[in-house]
């Protein structure tokens, strides 16, 4: 609550993130660098589906990671409206690409990964076609904040819809345990442990924070630039 | 009683002009015929993918009608009365939502099963497409009527609200049409249409106040 407060001033959030942004870029690099060797070169192939195993490591970090952007877009739409926050227009206006992106990596890597498990590139499941739907939810969200003449107004219609469209990712998340269908379901966060070998789940974990630092770095850039061009548009306004 | 002014003030506005609906519907039934025409007459797999067809159908008709719900109100200064009036937005919202759904969500039920029976669908599946669709198209008129009004002012508003509109009808589409597939193979519809309503009854208890607030900063 004090960090929302202390960063309601964008001038300071810009000081601050410039200081941060550096060694988090070093971070990011050095964290995806020891990921995806960890993941491509020694982590053993598996058992049953072989080299292709290692599509996960990029797969399962962005489907997430592109879950928790878009409820960090809703979170971020709730203290635009509620609390009217400068910053969490701008913020999400800067994050909701990022997400974007990180859903059709994650919709890409499936789909490739599909076709040597499944024998298809695509298929109609409940969690394919509700993670179709959220890069869509995304595409809405994009589209609408940058619809309007005034940012601003674009800013609050989004927040608006971003709140609205959270309900999606309960459903996206639990589709697989609600429809029995093609994709398998959830093996690291369910009850009784992962049922994923160690030698397979760390390197997955590491590549998870690893692509969190990478979404993170991304917002905090964006959002240095969203401030820029929002104070261009200002002063163009003024002549 | 303000809000029941409202709401025949809207119904009243589409009577002076029928040809408004009138062109919803003809959408509609264009936009079916096109199946059968492009996939070929064979009636066995018309009356399998008539379900689908109709509901996809329903939802881009009530998507065509919804750019004029709150855009003429805005346009003509009506809008701001509403916002500066001594009752809730919300109501304000449900009312016009409400009118949109007599003149369209419910022409749509009833002019449907005319096509479905040219489908080939069975009687009981006509009743049950009547069904769904009197049960479903209220949330879609819900949830179009958000987008309506988040699109207010915008550019290339009628694109942009189908793209904000349609993911979030998916669920209603998908029930809509299993309904109607489950009584093709002999299962109960029942539980489908229950979804159906509790859907169409999340949008009603929920929507409303998301339109209120997307209008108020519409006004602003």
């Amino acid at each position: 609550m004090a960090a929302l407060h202390f960063f309601a001033n964008p001038a300071r959030f810009r000081r601050f993130s410039q200081r941060v942004l550096p060694a988090l870029w070093v971070v990011t690099a050095l964290a995806l660098t020891i990921g995806l060797y960890w993941g491509l070169v020694i982590a053993p192939p598996d058992y049953q589906q072989g080299d292709t195993v290692r599509i996960m490591f990029l797969h399962v970090p962005t489907a997430s990671l592109s879950m928790a952007g878009y409820l960090l877009l809703a979170a971020l739409g709730a203290s635009l409206l509620v609390w009217r926050h400068p910053l969490a227009g701008l913020m999400a206006r800067a994050a909701a690409p990022v997400g974007a992106t990180y859903a059709a990596v994650c919709l890409i890597t499936g789909s490739l990964w599909g076709r040597p498990m499944w024998g298809t590139y695509w298929v109609w499941d409940a969690r394919l076609t509700s993670f179709l739907l959220l890069f869509f939810l995304y595409l809405g969200h994009i589209a609408l904040s940058r619809a309007y003449d005034d940012s601003e107004r674009g800013d609050r219609a989004a927040a608006i819809l971003a709140v609205v469209g959270a309900i999606n990712v309960p459903i996206i998340k639990f589709s697989v345990d609600w429809w029995n269908t093609l994709h398998q379901p959830e093996s690291i966060m369910r009850l009784g442990g992962p049922a994923i070998d160690p030698s397979l789940l760390w390197p997955l974990l590491w590549m998870m924070g690893a692509m969190a630092l990478l979404f993170v770095a991304l917002v905090l850039l964006r959002t240095e630039t969203e401030i820029d061009r929002r104070r261009l548009e200002i002063a163009e306004n003024q002549d | 009683m303000a809000i029941v002014a409202l709401f025949l003030r809207d119904l009243r506005l589409v009577w002076r002009r029928p040809g408004d609906v009138a062109v919803v519907l003809a959408f509609f039934v264009i936009a079916t015929v096109l199946f059968p025409l492009g996939i070929g007459p064979e009636a066995n797999l018309l009356a399998r993918i008539a379900a689908g067809v109709l509901w996809a159908a329903a939802l881009f008709a009530s998507m065509l009608s919804l750019d004029r719900l709150f855009a003429a109100d805005y346009e003509d200064g009506a809008l701001d009365l509403l916002l500066l009036a001594p009752w809730p937005l919300e109501l304000a919202a449900l009312a016009k939502c409400a009118a949109h759904w007599v003149v369209t969500g419910l022409p749509l039920a009833v002019l449907a099963p005319l096509i479905g029976l040219a489908f080939g669908l069975d009687d009981r599946s006509l009743a049950v497409l009547a069904l769904t669709l009197l049960v479903g198209t209220p949330a879609l008129s819900l949830i179009g009527g958000l987008a309506a009004a988040l699109t207010l002012g915008a550019r290339r508003s009628g694109a942009l609200l189908a793209l904000l509109a349609l993911p979030l009808c998916v669920p209603t589409l998908i029930f809509g049409a299993s309904a109607i597939e489950a009584t093709a193979t002999g299962e109960s519809f029942v539980v489908h249409v229950a979804i159906l309503g509790a859907l169409a009854l999340v949008a009603l208890a929920t929507l409303p106040w998301a339109i209120a607030a997307a209008l108020r900063q519409a006004g602003e």
